[in-house]
């Protein structure tokens, strides 16, 4: 692949940012808090509740403790970035959409294998499913792309169409770079190394190492108690903020190796709880107001 | 007559579902033709990644005019019964028509329905069949998902063309009309392509770059992988599920060959195998030794303007981080032994009711050396021969003694050391069986249990024998799967699963209808075929398991093309827990049974029990059986009460006869004389061969005996005799089988 300083890791995201807003997206900012995935993202899940268009698309620091190398794997990093679409309901013409914002970024299908290749997508944390595929650009999975069906134990009514790109992995495609760290961040001699390999290890270290146990158990406890709070007294966006919590404060604890295989089952089930409790109230509040303007929609 | 083409377009079906989806079309489309009334002969089902095709040859323009009459209640009856009829056939009552049924006038009712155009009934048959179409999964979509009553299909359906002849078939499909017009390859043809009719469809697509017959695709993928193997001096290593996956996820497949890094060949060959199958769907090569080469072959989608070279660099790339995700794998789990990784399985469970893996692994250690050392298990693999200090009760109910070593007599002290070591052996190799579960290697891959196994042990030096049996102690897992004869093989995997079989039936964890999560079924399976290949002779289970076994055993014989009567008539026999020795009888059994003696043995047999039960006759174990026995089908299993009848028998025998006996009778007694001590000594020989030819014997004296005597004689001295004789020639056919359970 050609060197090209517009293929740089930033331009790449000013790429897409310019493709999909020019299709009518919201360009939203990332979550303010630590998650797994950009699928937590209050603009997914809860706006894939109700029957309002809703089109966006923004990049979200996804955190994966148990991934962390310590910054010496070429691959595998517990922070890394993910580039999300939400498109509601699903357009028609979604897949041509999608594979013009891969020429945007530099892939010509012409030159290079697309393909998509059956991959469904469920969380029960989330009580959320959907139907889709991952896209394979010559072999490497670059995109998974999920048509929600439910979400929060609701049918989706209408089903929002959902893009998931994996941006440093892209980035390692289209800039012909066998390791992570040396992807050209800004065209302009900034690595991702740079910016991120010093964090990589000293979080991994915290991840693995050092983080307090009896303070992460605690602040999950915390977490949990205080979604119960919020959902008693009808603020779920804010009862889902702390299931969010809650389910990264597991992920560390995993990362910790101090939960045990049979403990395991029972902290995701009260993630599980936590996520669906918060849905399940957001679903109810805003149930009213939707059907006003739907008449013909209910939950 | 004109040809049918209909092509429904969709985003990409998953490839699994294909050759389903094109059956389920085919089904449904004749279906709605049959209700409709038009004939259809042959139908071509094509398949691609994003369309599914029908063409249905000769169709005719349109169906044939038919008219239906029934017959209705006869002239003068009451008005309701009349209009009853009348809106039932949906006629008017002045349309009735009178006719004369055998002197009476009768109203019939008599519907003209006219032929309809062929176009007409498709209209609504697509339609039809698109709500009626089953997928495995399918999903709602777009803005008319809105509502849950949305149409359903795989993924979002974007298009149909339906043609008779030249003619547009016009449907509409939740806002989706019927047209010409289709799609051709993704990327080299976007645009849209007009279709004329079903004879120019294929060949049209084909020059968009699709070919849409999946068949011919996967011949494309055949020969063009050897082909590309070929060139690069490689064998293909051929893998048809593969072919026909990379059909499924192509509109023009384009296999390419790419090379990886030699050094990653450190790896089994078997991971690098299932890395490039599984997570990349390439096919791997051999060189000319037969030995994995550093190739794969990936199938692209496209005609690549570079001729694939980027294609190739790319997924060499992916491929070269799998495996050396794999290699990585490799080299962490072989840091550590594998009695070392087996202290992990302390921690994980296998049921909560029956402990961890380690406790398992505990009780089958145990059980896999009481089978070496009992001499269940020998190091020859035909251990029939047998040693002759062990009869095959003589290990009792099967469970393992405390102290099972004392009981052994081996013929020689070199034997005895050879066992020990074999039992030490296989000790050994079952207590490492599991500890792969817990590598990286096979958390990653699971499908590679066992062979992992197998591969750390030679890799940390243990000896072959154990290796061999961590390897193949899964084994047989399917029907057709080698069955082990290693000894220390063979020990390890009957004990593995004749402990998960007890463990479960302990709990009452058995399989139910369809359900069995704990595949008790196929470990049954292996049991038997592990114990009947390699001649195991030992008590298998007892009560409810022992059934299970003879349930399974039924199955599987089944298929061997055995008779499951006579598998039945041997297990009635009573509790025969020597799956070895039932097989012997149950072969000897239909060997005789397809004979002519047989066949008439088992005619003759069927008379004498119908002759007794119709004189509700029930001779000595009967009489027995009413002194005091509660259950009367207990004394069959009860080898007391049977040495009881056997002198009773002898006794009454023995008995002078009060009256000259017809020559037939005294022949028939005669024969019995000497057909049940040769049958009882060949039973005692195990010789059932031998036995059915003692029962031969009977065969011409029991036919004599009904030509020419009457057993249902004026004398109540003669009747008794001659009906006890029939009882006592249904007893001695018992000793071999329960005939009365063979049919025919």
């Amino acid at each position: 692949m050609d060197r090209n300083p517009e293929k740089s890791f930033q331009d790449m995201i000013l790429a897409l940012h310019d493709f999909w807003s020019a299709q009518g997206c919201l360009i939203l900012q990332p979550y303010d808090m630590r998650m797994g995935a950009g699928t937590f993202h209050t603009a997914t899940t809860l706006r894939a509740l109700g029957p309002e268009p809703w089109n966006a698309a923004f990049v979200q620091p996804s955190r994966r403790p148990t991934d962390g190398r310590y910054g010496e794997n070429p691959n595998r990093l517990q922070h890394y970035y993910q580039y999300q679409v939400i498109l509601k309901p699903s357009p028609p013409d979604i897949q041509e959409l999608y594979l013009k914002s891969l020429e945007v970024i530099g892939i010509d299908p012409l030159k290079h294998d697309i393909r998509f290749v059956e991959d469904d997508w469920e969380s029960p944390t989330l009580g959320a499913w959907g139907l889709g595929w991952e896209v394979w650009c010559d072999g490497m999975e670059v995109t998974q792309f999920t048509y929600f069906q439910q979400m929060g134990g609701f049918d989706c009514k209408p089903v929002a169409g959902e893009l998931t790109y994996g941006l440093e992995r892209l980035a390692m495609y289209i800039q012909g770079v066998d390791n992570v760290y040396d992807l050209d961040f800004n065209g302009q001699g900034v690595s991702y190394g740079q910016v991120f390999l010093e964090n990589e290890r000293q979080m991994s270290k915290w991840n693995f190492e050092v983080a307090d146990t009896d303070a992460l158990f605690d602040l999950f406890n915390k977490a949990e108690a205080e979604c119960r709070n919020a959902i008693a007294n009808d603020v779920p966006i804010a009862a889902y903020e702390q299931a969010v919590e809650a389910s990264h404060l597991f992920n560390l604890l995993q990362a910790r190796g101090v939960i045990s295989v049979q403990e395991r089952a029972s902290y995701m089930g009260r993630v599980r709880d936590l996520a669906r409790g918060s849905c399940e109230k957001y679903a109810e509040l805003m149930a009213p107001r939707w059907q006003a303007a739907y008449p013909e929609w209910s939950l | 007559m004109a040809d049918f083409l209909l092509e429904l377009r969709c985003e990409e079906i998953p490839a699994r579902m294909q050759a389903g989806a094109r059956a389920e079309l085919e089904k449904l489309f004749r279906r709605e033709m049959d209700a409709a009334g038009v004939a259809v002969g042959a139908v071509i089902v094509w398949s691609t990644p994003r369309r599914l095709a029908l063409i249905a040859r000769d169709l005719p323009q349109a169906t044939e005019a038919v008219s239906e009459e029934a017959k209705g209640p006869p002239e003068g009856a009451p008005d309701q019964a009349v209009e009853g009829f009348c809106r039932k056939n949906g006629v008017t009552r002045d349309q009735l028509e009178v006719r004369d049924v055998k002197g009476r006038p009768t109203y019939f009712a008599v519907r003209n329905i006219p032929g309809r155009a062929t176009s007409a009934l498709l209209a609504e048959a697509i339609p039809a069949i698109v709500r009626d179409f089953s997928w495995p999964k399918s999903m709602r979509w777009g803005a008319a998902s809105l509502s849950t009553e949305s149409l359903r299909w795989v993924r979002p359906l974007s298009g149909i063309v339906a043609i008779l002849g030249e003619e547009l078939v016009e449907c509409v499909i939740d806002g989706i009309a019927s047209g010409y017009a289709t799609k051709g390859h993704r990327f080299h043809c976007p645009g849209d392509i007009t279709i004329g009719s079903a004879d120019d469809y294929a060949e049209k697509l084909r020059a968009c770059h699709v070919i849409v017959n999946h068949e011919e695709r996967q011949d494309m993928i055949r020969a063009g992988a050897a082909r590309a193997a070929a060139d690069a001096g490689l064998t293909l290593v051929e893998d048809e599920g593969l072919v026909i996956e990379n059909a499924g996820l192509t509109e023009w497949p384009v296999p390419l060959l790419g090379r990886f890094d030699e050094d990653f060949l450190a790896v089994p060959p078997e991971v690098i195998q299932l890395t490039a199958r599984v997570n990349q769907k390439y096919f791997v090569c051999e060189d000319a030794s037969g030995k994995l080469a550093n190739a794969f072959v990936c199938t692209a989608n496209i005609e690549a303007q570079d001729g694939g070279a980027r294609v190739v660099d790319g997924n060499r790339k992916v491929l070269a981080a799998r495996l050396a995700d794999a290699r990585f794998f490799w080299d962490v789990d072989r840091k550590k032994t594998l009695a070392e990784h087996a202290r992990g399985l302390e921690r994980i469970t296998f049921h909560e009711k029956l402990g961890t893996v380690a406790d398992k692994v505990e009780r089958v250690a145990k059980l896999a050396r009481w089978l070496v050392e009992e001499g269940i298990v020998q190091s020859s693999p035909s251990s029939c021969d047998g040693e002759g200090d062990r009869s095959p009760q003589a290990s009792g109910g099967g469970a393992p003694p405390s102290d099972a070593g004392a009981s052994a007599t081996s013929p020689s002290q070199a034997d005895g050391e050879d066992r020990a070591a074999l039992a030490d052996m296989a000790e050994r190799a079952a207590r490492l069986c599991k500890a792969d579960l817990v590598t990286e290697m096979v958390g990653e891959f699971p499908e590679l249990q066992g062979l992992m196994g197998g591969y750390y042990a030679r890799a940390e030096g243990l000896p072959d024998a154990v290796a061999d049996a961590i390897r193949d102690h899964y084994k047989p897992v399917g029907q057709g799967d080698v069955v082990p004869t290693a000894a220390v093989t063979v020990a390890v995997s009957l004990a593995d699963k004749l402990d998960t079989l007890r463990s479960f039936f302990s709990i009452d964890e058995k399989p139910t209808g369809s359900k069995d999560p704990f595949a008790l079924r196929r470990a049954a399976l292996g049991v038997i075929r592990l114990v009947t290949d390699n001649g195991l002779r030992l008590p298998i289970a007892e009560g409810e398991l022992l059934d299970f076994f003879a349930d399974r055993l039924k199955v599987q014989q089944r298929e061997a093309g055995v008779r499951h009567d006579l598998i039945d008539a041997v297990f009635a026999l009573g509790n025969e827990d020597d799956l070895v020795r039932l097989l012997a009888r149950v072969n000897a059994l239909q060997a005789f049974i397809e004979t002519e003696d047989g066949a008439n043995l088992l005619a003759g047999y069927k008379r004498a029990a119908n002759i007794l039960k119709k004189e509700d006759w029930h001779g000595i174990e009967g009489e027995i059986a009413q002194t005091g026995e509660e259950d009367p089908l207990a004394i069959v299993d009860d080898p007391d009460l049977k040495a009881v009848i056997d002198a009773k028998m002898a006794e009454r025998h023995a008995k002078e006869l009060s009256y000259t006996p017809e020559p037939a009778e005294k022949a028939l007694m005669d024969a019995l004389d000497g057909s049940e001590r040769k049958a009882a000594a060949a039973i005692e020989a195990e010789d059932f061969g031998a036995a059915m030819a003692a029962l031969a014997s009977l065969r011409a004296p029991i036919d004599r005996f009904f030509d020419e005597v009457t057993v249902n004689a004026d004398e109540e001295n003669k009747r008794a005799h001659r009906l006890d004789l029939l009882a006592r020639f249904r007893a001695a056919v018992h000793k071999v089988a329960d005939f009365s359970r063979i049919e025919g």
